[in-house]
C-alpha cells in the first residue's frame, strides 16, 4: 500500500494552492456576499490547464490521473469551493462522458476545448418532477430526421448560463422507460435553448445555478452522445464519477474549518487561556481531524480505483456520503469554537458550514448514496 | 540566445521563527521555496527567450532537496536544469559559492546573459550575483528592473534609491533583478507535469574543474561567529492633523519638548 504523494501531484497541490492564495482567497467573501460567479476567474483557474489534469494529451489535457484531479478540486475547495464544484461539474459531469462515451469528433470538438479550459461544461439531468427520480424525465428529444427536436426544462444546473457546452438527458422514447432516455451534446445559443430563473441560494454562492428551458430546440443528429437509449446509463456512471469531486469539495470545506478552528481556539482566550486548553475544545478538534482523514482516505482510495480501471461506483457513494456528512459536521463544530464570533460573517466559518450543507444533496443526496452502497452490497453478495 | 539563471532554495522566512534561548533560527517544519527574486530571474529570462529564442537554464547549487526548488523552474518553463551538489561544497559562504557556481557555468560552454534575483532572502547579502561575474570576468549591471536587448546590445534599467539609471552594453553579461521588473508566472498543469518527469542534471566535485582549497566551508573567509536578534530601533512618530500648519506646530511643540530647538 502506498499512502504518499508523488512529486508530481505535490508539485501540482503546491501550484494550485499558490494561484488560490493570490487570485481567488482575496475576493471569496466578497462574491459569496454579492452571489457572484467570476468567469474570470475561472478562466484565470483553467488557463493553467486545471480541467484537462485527466484527461489525454491528444484531447488537450495533460495524461495525469484522477487522483490528481480530485487533490486539486480538494485544494481548490480549501479556498473556495463555489469554484471547487464549478470546477468538478467542469470536468467531471461535462467533460468526462463526453471522453467515455463521444465519438472521436466529438471529443476533438467538445472535449478539447474543456479540457484546455477554453470551453466548460455543464450537465443537465434534473428536471422540477425528476430529482432523485431521474427517470422521471419529462424532456423530450423527438426525431426529426435530420435533427432531434428538445423541449422542456432542467433546473438547478450548476454552471449554467456560462457554460458553452451542455450534456442534456431527454426522452427520445417514453415508452421504453429507463431505456428510452439519451444523452445531447447541446451548445449554448443554439435557438430554441435559452436560460430561466437563476437560484438564490444558501451556499456555494460564488457557483452559478441556473434552469434551462428548450422550446423546439433543434440538436444536429451528430451531437447524439452515445446510442439513442443510453441516456440513463450515461447520467448514473457520470454521476459516479462526479461523487469523488463532491467528496474532494467536501474535503476541502471541512479542511478549512478545522485549519480555522485550530488556529483561533489557540488565539482566543477565555478564563485567562486559550479555549484549546479545555478538553471540551481540544476533543472537538480531534474528532474533526479523525472524521476528515476518514473521508479523505475514502476519497482518495475511489479515484485510485477509478484510475486502475476498477468498479468504484459502490466506493465514490461511500466517499461522497462520508465525507460530506463530515463536512457538515466539522464546520458546525467549527461554528461552535468560534461562538458568537463564528456565527458573524466577519469569520469565514459560517460560510463554510453554508456551503457544506449541499454537498449531502446534490449529485444524488445521501440518501441515495445509501441505495447505490447497499444495491451493490447485495448484488455482490449473491 | 543562451540564458542562464542562478537560484536558489531558502526556507520561507515569513515562517521562520527565532529560538529565544539560543537565538538561532528555527528552521523546523520550515518549508523550502525558490528565493522570490530568482523567480523574478526566470521570469526575466524566460519573457527574453520568448522575444528573441534560445534556451534557458535554471543551475542552483545546494543540498539534494534544492532539486525541488529546479523542478519549479522548469514547471514555469526553464528547458533545463542543474544541480551542483556535493557534500565538499557545504557550508560555502558566497566567495566559495560564486566560485563553484562560476566553474560549473564555465562547464556549460557558451552562455550569452546570467541573471540572478538581487538577493537571497535567507542571507540577504547581495554578493553572488556580482562575484559571480567577477569571477567569470564578464560586465555587470545589479538591481534592474528592466531588460531590453537589441541586436547584441543591453539595456538595462537598474533600480535606485535616488531614481532610475540607464545602462547600455554588451553581451555576455550578468544581471541582478529587483522585484519590479516583472510578475512570475504560476506554472500550468503541464509545465508541472512535464517538469516532474524531467531530468535534472547532477554534477558533484568530481565533475568540476576546481581548486579544492577553495569550496565549501574550508574555501569561505566569512566566519559566522554569532547570531543575534539586534535590538529593536524604537519607531519614528508620526504626526498626523488636518491641517499642515497644525503638524508642523505639533513637532515644533514636540521638538521644543526634547530640548532638540
Amino acid at each position: 500500500m502506498q499512502f504518499s504523494l508523488t512529486a508530481e501531484q505535490k508539485m501540482l497541490l503546491q501550484m494550485v494552492r499558490e494561484f488560490a492564495a493570490r487570485a481567488i482567497a482575496p475576493s471569496v467573501a466578497e462574491r459569496d456576499e454579492n452571489e457572484h460567479f467570476s468567469r474570470e476567474l475561472f478562466n484565470s483557474l483553467t488557463e493553467l490547464g486545471v480541467a484537462g489534469i485527466c484527461f489525454p494529451e491528444s484531447y488537450g489535457g495533460a495524461d495525469g490521473d484522477t487522483l490528481s484531479y480530485i487533490l486539486v478540486v480538494e485544494e481548490l475547495s480549501r479556498v473556495d469551493d463555489g469554484l471547487g464544484i464549478t470546477l468538478s461539474a467542469d470536468v467531471s459531469l461535462a467533460g468526462w462522458p463526453i471522453f467515455q462515451y463521444g465519438s472521436e469528433e466529438q471529443k476533438k470538438k467538445f472535449l478539447a476545448p474543456i479540457a484546455e479550459g477554453s470551453k466548460m461544461g455543464a450537465f443537465a439531468l434534473t428536471e422540477p418532477n425528476a430529482g432523485t427520480d431521474a427517470a422521471a424525465q419529462q424532456t423530450t428529444a423527438i426525431d426529426a430526421g435530420d435533427c432531434y427536436v428538445l423541449n422542456g426544462s432542467k433546473i438547478f444546473i450548476t454552471n449554467a448560463g456560462e457554460a458553452e457546452t451542455y450534456i442534456v438527458f431527454a426522452m427520445t422514447d417514453k415508452s421504453k422507460g429507463i431505456k428510452g432516455m439519451s444523452a445531447f451534446i447541446v451548445e449554448k445559443n443554439t435557438p430554441g435553448f435559452t436560460f430561466g430563473k437563476k437560484e438564490h441560494k444558501l451556499g456555494i454562492r460564488t457557483s452559478v445555478t441556473m434552469e434551462l428551458v428548450f422550446q423546439d430546440c433543434r440538436i444536429p443528429k451528430a451531437n447524439l452522445l452515445g446510442k439513442e437509449g443510453d441516456g440513463f446509463k450515461i447520467a448514473m456512471a457520470t454521476l459516479d464519477g462526479g461523487r469523488i469531486g463532491v467528496a474532494a469539495q467536501a474535503l476541502g470545506i471541512a479542511q478549512a474549518a478545522l485549519d480555522h478552528a485550530i488556529k483561533y481556539s489557540k488565539e482566543r482566550v477565555q478564563f485567562g487561556k486559550p479555549i484549546s486548553h479545555n478538553q471540551a475544545i481540544a476533543f472537538m478538534l480531534a474528532d474533526m481531524a479523525t472524521q476528515i482523514e476518514a473521508a479523505r482516505l475514502l476519497t482518495y482510495r475511489a479515484a485510485y480505483l477509478k484510475d486502475m480501471g476498477l468498479p468504484y461506483a459502490k466506493e465514490a457513494a461511500m466517499a461522497k456520503m462520508f465525507a460530506s456528512d463530515a463536512a457538515m459536521s466539522v464546520t458546525t463544530d467549527a461554528v461552535q469554537i468560534f461562538g458568537g464570533y463564528g456565527y458573524s460573517r466577519e469569520y469565514p466559518v459560517e460560510r463554510l458550514m453554508r456551503n457544506a450543507k449541499i454537498t449531502q444533496i446534490y449529485e444524488g443526496t445521501n440518501q441515495v448514496q445509501r441505495m447505490v452502497i447497499s444495491s451493490a452490497l447485495l448484488r455482490d453478495s449473491k | 540566445m543562451e540564458f542562464v539563471v542562478c537560484v536558489k532554495q531558502v526556507p520561507n522566512t515569513t515562517e521562520v521563527k527565532i529560538d529565544p534561548e539560543t537565538n538561532t533560527l528555527i528552521r523546523q517544519g520550515v518549508p523550502s521555496i525558490v528565493n522570490p527574486f530568482d523567480k523574478n530571474a526566470v521570469e526575466a529570462a524566460l519573457r527574453l527567450r520568448e522575444q528573441h529564442g534560445g534556451k534557458v537554464t535554471v543551475i542552483s547549487m545546494g543540498p539534494p532537496q534544492a532539486e525541488e526548488a529546479l523542478r519549479e523552474c522548469l514547471a514555469m518553463g526553464a528547458d533545463e536544469a542543474i544541480l551542483v551538489s556535493d557534500r565538499a561544497f557545504a557550508g560555502a559562504d558566497t566567495l566559495a559559492t560564486s566560485y563553484t557556481l562560476a566553474t560549473a557555468i564555465e562547464k556549460m560552454g557558451h552562455f550569452d546573459l546570467i541573471i540572478c534575483g538581487k538577493q537571497a532572502i535567507d542571507g540577504d547579502t547581495a554578493q553572488v550575483g556580482p562575484e559571480l561575474a567577477e569571477h567569470l570576468d564578464i560586465p555587470q549591471a545589479t538591481y534592474a528592473s528592466k531588460i531590453e536587448i537589441a541586436d547584441g546590445n543591453v539595456r538595462i534599467e537598474r533600480e535606485h534609491e535616488e531614481g532610475i539609471e540607464v545602462l547600455e552594453t554588451r553581451l555576455p553579461l550578468l544581471i541582478s533583478v529587483v522585484k519590479s521588473i516583472n510578475e512570475p508566472r504560476l506554472p500550468t498543469v503541464k509545465g508541472t507535469m512535464k517538469a516532474s518527469r524531467k531530468a535534472i542534471v547532477l554534477w558533484t566535485v568530481n565533475d568540476l574543474a576546481v581548486d579544492h582549497a577553495r569550496l565549501g566551508l574550508k574555501g569561505s573567509p566569512t566566519q559566522v561567529v554569532r547570531i543575534f536578534t539586534p535590538k529593536q530601533r524604537t519607531q519614528g512618530k508620526l504626526i498626523q492633523k488636518d491641517t499642515a500648519r497644525a503638524a508642523v506646530l505639533e513637532l515644533l511643540g514636540n521638538l521644543a519638548d526634547a530640548k532638540l530647538v
